[in-house]
């Protein structure tokens, strides 16, 4: 045991790779667990932003700003009536919510949330995490077939073509993107971890590089990205105006709330697998522009600083609610909440920690960056319909993919030859 | 109905070209409760997929038989049931029915009065014209112009409260006049009104009518001929949409209209897109007018002379408004005493709501929720 711990701390790789089977369980728990706690906040947070988009407060009750809705909500799915339609074909209808949140979870296992942060590293990352995220349709048409229903069908056979037509223009960057790790040394890499060590050789992030080939990769992905998950404006399988709730209209209780788990898993995921292509990972801001030891320790410092920030905020927020006996639990629960982020925040700053925390940090803060995107387009923009869906999907997404891998082929050949002219 | 029965029901009959008994075929049943019926509307799709081969309304879900309670009720009694018809546009309807019979009576309303009943008539279109805003956005999927337009219609909704003492069933005015005066700080909150509207309205334009995917769902979707609009019989701003210049209040004037200046938005294209221009324009036209009456507002009584218990001289009479959904009739029958002997109420979504078939075949499932939004049915209404 001691030994297994002595063997992490002065590893270079990840457990996987390290072939430390203890620490590969830990991490397997501490991804879904934390991934399942990102879910939760997420499902918080979402509804708060779109609650101040929309002029009103949100949830307010539960907690201090309703900061234990989701957990009251989870509380409420998992105690209510197992309810299973009497025509439904019982074991696909009782497999389907299983297998989405298995693909949506398995994809983690390579996700570099840090050099060393990862389940393990594989050298064909990418494409596993892309072949394992494009299951989760199976589930969905499992989904929409089992519930023998008419609205699920419909809801399922939208999700099924939507998710296939846009898979395509999604590996077309990627392919630009692992075609541009090449760059530096020679040799490209699929593997996630590679990928981000590239953009640390070639000292810019991928979405930066051969501009604005780069961007309009990232960009394109960012749309394809939305459309593969279901969410609006590209929420066609689970339409509420159109479809009630689409594939999600027979299930209730704990299997929707496993539906809901992979669906925001999935959201995470791919944001992952975006801001390891292209915004470079787990890496700090400037990483070689500011380099040096002093930078790097104010950097690692920023973590514990955000907790510590938001810690203070809870406190001040405490000291100005009103002293009245109404108010007591939910006063007591924000300067305790407070507390604990400080205390987190305090522990964030000891060098041992802060060195091996600031890289998940940064990379949260990034797939955070793509998270608050989601909401921001559910709150701003009309639902597509399904043929222009396919529309955009076919006649526009993929042929501008199609055109950013050969762009970045030409201009990758045309950097090597300049190269071999300077010789 | 059986779905064997259904698949023999005339509709083949009317599109012989669609091959109905294809395997592929899926009959859906949109509603009665489906979240973008707009209340208890059940519509029976035939599928092609995702295309419409088929489409039949089916009503009644509603019926309280609202008709029939008239024949029971004196003439001023029934007055706060038509509140009930289309409960977006309480006031429109009141001032329908009331107009109706002070017809039957012949008897001339107060020109304060009238002015005060174009106020909050106009005020309840520009509410009804937000309901329907927030709720046609939202079935084409747009979820945060609901909130805005109902945070707006709060303020109309609280002068009605402050007038009247109703939000939504306000029962405003009586026969022969408005019961009440406008209360102290009336103008003020009125004309408020008006100048805080105009850039909400920008507001919500900035956030639909340039929008890309608003106009990719809303053009062309749901067309309409002039022609097919008035063989319909089809009114509001659904025929101005098509580009037919017929609005009551220029063209019948009641209530004192013909004292203002407005002008009448008309479309072109008759599509979802043109009839939410149509709208838009119609509320900004609305401001305009309230803004005119608000301040032309002259001293004088508010009320006729009209008998305590109304017994109308013996005869029929049609009078119609326009109200926020079309042109809004009531049919009335006096046998000469304090009943009716009969009331016929044309509500202009019932008759719109015809369109639906015309408008929605061929077309895909998206678009029939998009269609049933803009031609702005009120359930309540539509089955009386």
């Amino acid at each position: 045991m001691i030994q297994n711990i002595l063997q992490y701390l002065h590893s270079n790789v990840t457990p996987g790779e390290d072939g430390n089977l203890f620490w590969v369980v830990v991490y397997v728990l501490l991804v879904f667990a934390g991934i399942s706690v990102g879910v939760i906040f997420m499902n918080w947070f979402e509804r708060k932003i779109m609650a101040h988009m929309q002029v009103r407060l949100g949830p307010m009750r539960v907690g201090p700003h309703g900061l234990l809705q989701p957990i009251a909500d989870a509380l409420k799915l998992i105690i209510k009536e197992d309810l299973m339609p009497a025509n439904a074909d019982k074991i696909v209808f009782w497999f389907a919510p299983v297998c989405v949140v298995m693909t949506a979870f398995c994809g983690f296992i390579v996700v570099p949330f840090g050099p060393t942060h990862a389940i393990t590293d594989m050298n064909i990352g990418v494409l596993f995490m892309l072949g394992v995220s494009s299951l989760g349709v199976l589930g969905v048409i499992m989904a929409g077939w089992a519930s023998n229903s008419h609205y699920p069908l419909m809801g399922s056979l939208r999700s099924g073509a939507q998710m296939v037509s846009y898979e395509i223009a999604m590996s077309m960057t990627v392919v630009s993107a692992v075609m541009m790790t090449s760059m530096a040394t020679g040799t490209g890499t699929l593997s996630m971890i590679g990928i981000v060590q590239a953009q640390l050789q070639q000292r810019t992030w991928f979405a930066f590089s051969f501009f604005p080939v780069g961007l309009t990769a990232l960009g394109v992905f960012s749309i394809a990205m939305v459309a593969e998950t279901n969410r609006a404006p590209f929420d066609l399988p689970e339409a509420e105006s159109e479809l009630v709730a689409g594939f999600l209209t027979e299930y209730s209780g704990f299997r929707w709330s496993l539906f809901f788990l992979a669906e925001y898993a999935s959201m995470i995921a791919v944001s992952s697998i975006a801001t390891t292509l292209w915004l470079g990972g787990w890496l700090r801001p400037f990483p070689n522009l500011l380099g040096g030891k002093n930078w790097d320790i104010a950097f690692s410092l920023v973590p514990g600083l955000t907790f510590l920030a938001i810690a203070a905020l809870c406190l001040f927020y405490f000291t100005r609610m009103p002293r009245i006996r109404a108010m007591r639990a939910e006063s007591t629960g924000l300067a305790a909440f407070g507390g604990v982020l400080g205390v987190i925040g305090l522990i964030m700053m000891l060098p041992t920690v802060r060195v091996r925390i600031q890289d998940i940090y940064w990379f949260t803060l990034k797939t955070g960056f793509f998270m608050y995107l989601y909401i921001w387009y559910r709150t701003t923009f009309p639902r597509y319909r399904f043929d222009q869906l396919m529309k955009i999907g076919w006649k526009v997404l993929l042929p501008i993919s199609i055109g950013v891998v050969v762009m970045t082929a030409l201009i990758g050949v045309r950097h090597e030859l300049l190269a071999l002219v300077w010789k | 109905m059986s779905e064997k029965q259904f698949y023999d029901s005339p509709l083949e009959e009317v599109e012989p070209g669609h091959t109905f008994l294809d395997s592929n075929e899926l009959v859906l049943n949109m509603g009665p409760q489906h979240p973008s019926t707009h209340g208890v509307l059940r519509v029976i799709l035939k599928l092609d997929g995702e295309k419409v081969n088929g489409i039949e309304c089916v009503i009644g879900y509603l019926h309280r038989g609202i008709e029939k309670v008239a024949e029971h009720r004196t003439w001023a009694q029934f007055a706060p049931f038509v509140d009930r018809l289309d409960y977006t546009a309480a006031v429109s309807n009141s001032l329908g029915y009331c107009l109706a019979v002070e017809k039957l009576l012949s008897v001339e309303v107060p020109k304060r009065a009238q002015y005060l009943r174009v106020i909050l008539t106009e005020l309840c279109r520009l509410a009804s014209h937000q309901v329907w805003l927030g709720t046609h956005v939202l079935d084409i999927g747009a979820v945060t112009p609901l909130f805005y337009t109902f945070r707006d219609r709060e303020d109309i909704l609280n002068v009605f409260e402050k007038y009247c003492g109703a939000r939504l069933t306000t029962h405003a005015f009586r026969i022969g006049g408005c019961r009440y005066d406008a209360y102290a700080g009336f103008y003020e909150e009125v004309l408020h009104i008006c100048d805080d509207l105009g850039p909400k309205i920008d507001e919500y334009r900035d956030l639909i009518t340039g929008n890309r995917i608003w106009m990719q769902r809303t053009k062309n979707v749901g067309c309409i001929s002039a022609e097919d609009c008035i063989a319909y019989g089809i009114t509001g701003p659904v025929l101005r949409g098509s580009g037919v210049d017929w609005d009551l209040r220029k063209k019948q004037p009641y209530s004192s209209y013909e004292d203002f200046d407005f002008e009448v938005p008309l479309g072109t294209a008759g599509d979802t897109f043109d009839r939410y221009v149509v709208r838009v324009e119609e509320m900004r036209q609305s401001i305009r007018i309230i803004r005119q009456a608000t301040e032309g507002l002259m001293e004088g009584p508010i009320i006729a002379k009209v008998p305590k218990v109304i017994r109308p001289p013996v005869g029929e009479i049609y009078s119609s408004i326009e109200a926020p959904k079309g042109e809004l009739g009531f049919f009335l029958v006096s046998d000469g005493g304090p009943m009716p002997y009969r009331l016929r109420v044309r509500p202009p979504s019932f008759i719109n709501l015809q369109a639906l078939e015309k408008m929605a075949t061929g077309s895909l499932v998206a678009d029939v929720v998009a269609i049933i939004g803009t031609l702005d049915i009120v359930l309540g209404e539509v089955d009386r």
